[in-house]
């Protein structure tokens, strides 16, 4: 086999050739059932944690998806299900300026104070 | 921020091990790499259903098929976490689907070998599974967060079919003298292109280092086969039965089994698209889709006049 012919494997033995090079940036096709952002409830207690996204017609079948695709093996007691154009997040951009406010407030930590190490319970 | 800046800042976070999220900037190529990177993943567990598919019916108990069912439907499964993180890239989920059926976009080559006999099931579970937990391992530390977690979440459901599979074998190389040749036969034939699915040599993969340099990839081919090797070579002791290379042999000073050539010429072959069932797979998994049409159209039709109604409701 000649050099020529190979290239770049980035997984294994796909080939790569003049694959994956479109990016569109209309993340839903119209064809596309809506996607769903899933969280989940681990077990009675603890916060409902986000898991991953799927794709279906509505709540219904979202939950039923999730539970197939999420919950396989016992992972859940609890789903919740939000349609992703919901959810609304902070701009990681503004990260620095964002959370500056808290950045200087070290007093806000137990830390900070120095007491003697005899004291007890505190 | 100019363009240079942004990647000498992409690159310093890469390089401190702090992961890149959907919304973060990242350098055009970067998103690339891992849409087609990603995207053909998902498509080599949906492909990869094909070929176990084909003995859930004939499995030899009803333990054995409620557990490949299981273990097919986990592979579902992964395509799903997969197909959902390469979304996040900006890909739609259609658009991803049409180019693994139009052919542009790709998936793992070891699929389109057919299995013959029971024993293949055996095999697959144990080799196919065992180096694909390889590669998978090593992409849990992957770099762009989305992939990372759904490589958690593949990889703790993968020991199990590792498992299976060779407690197929193990059965078997137990069994009377049939078995154990059909075992023996599995093996014969899945090793090498077991083998194969980890790439081509180091020194025959261009442009590995971009990847090696963003941490999308970790470790190269010709290392994780090693790894394999190593791993493989020590327990199919188990099972009494041999591997089909009478280069294989312990190198003391390397501390690794010396292994044969692979024949890149049947590798290259398969890949372009000459493998025994490459045509058969694309052509199952397009029959699927069309004939699925009906649903994924009914299912929408009810959603929105449920909407309507609700909306009407409400007014
Ligand atoms: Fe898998
Ligand atoms: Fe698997």
């Amino acid at each position: 086999m000649k050099s020529s012919f190979i290239i770049k494997q980035f997984y294994g033995d796909i080939p790569d050739a003049g694959s994956g090079n479109q990016t569109s940036n209309h993340a839903a096709s119209k064809n596309d059932w809506p996607l769903w952002e899933v969280f989940i409830r681990s077990k009675q207690g603890l916060d409902h944690k986000h898991v991953g996204s799927l794709h279906a017609a509505d709540a219904q079948m979202a939950i039923e998806n999730a539970r197939d695709v999420y919950t396989r093996r016992m992972e859940g007691v609890s789903i919740w299900v939000v349609e992703s154009k919901h959810i609304h997040a902070s701009n990681p951009d503004d990260a620095g300026s964002f959370y500056e406010p808290a950045k200087d407030k070290i007093y806000r930590h137990p830390t900070f104070y120095d007491l003697p190490d005899e004291l007890n319970h505190m | 921020m100019n363009l240079e800046q942004l990647e000498k800042a992409f690159q310093d976070k890469i390089d401190q091990e702090i992961k890149i999220e959907p919304k973060d900037w990242m350098p055009e190529a970067y998103r690339k790499t891992n849409i087609r990177q990603i995207s053909q993943h998902a498509h080599s567990e949906i492909v990869g259903m094909l070929p176990e598919g084909n003995w859930i019916s004939r499995a030899p108990s009803l333990k054995r098929k409620a557990i490949l069912l299981a273990k097919v439907q986990d592979e579902a499964g992964h395509g799903l976490y997969l197909y959902s993180a390469c979304e996040t890239l900006g890909i739609s989920r259609e658009e991803t689907i049409n180019d693994l059926h139009s052919g542009k976009a790709k998936y793992s080559s070891i699929f389109n070998y057919p299995t013959l006999t029971w024993a293949d099931m055996g095999a697959i579970g144990w080799l196919v599974d065992g180096a694909a937990i390889m590669n998978q391992v090593m992409l849990t530390r992957t770099s762009y967060g989305p992939y990372a977690r759904a490589m958690v979440r593949i990889c703790k459901e993968e020991s199990f079919h590792q498992r299976q599979g060779f407690e197929i074998l193990l059965t078997l190389s137990k069994g009377t003298a049939e078995q154990k040749a059909m075992c023996q036969d599995a093996i014969n034939r899945w090793w090498w292109p077991s083998l194969m699915m980890f790439g081509p040599k180091d020194t025959e993969s261009t442009n590995s280092d971009q990847s090696m340099k963003w941490k999308i990839k970790r470790k190269s081919n010709d290392e994780l086969r090693q790894n394999f090797v190593d791993m493989i070579a020590q327990q199919i002791k188990f099972l009494d039965m041999t591997l089909p290379d009478p280069n294989l042999k312990w190198n003391e000073e390397k501390g690794h089994y010396d292994f044969g050539e692979i024949n890149w010429e049947e590798f290259w072959n398969v890949v372009k698209g000459n493998g025994p069932c490459n045509k058969q797979r694309l052509e199952a998994r397009k029959k699927a889709w069309d004939e699925g049409a009906w649903v994924r159209e009914a299912a929408k039709a009810h959603a929105d006049k449920k909407a309507n109604l609700e909306k009407t409701k409400a007014a």
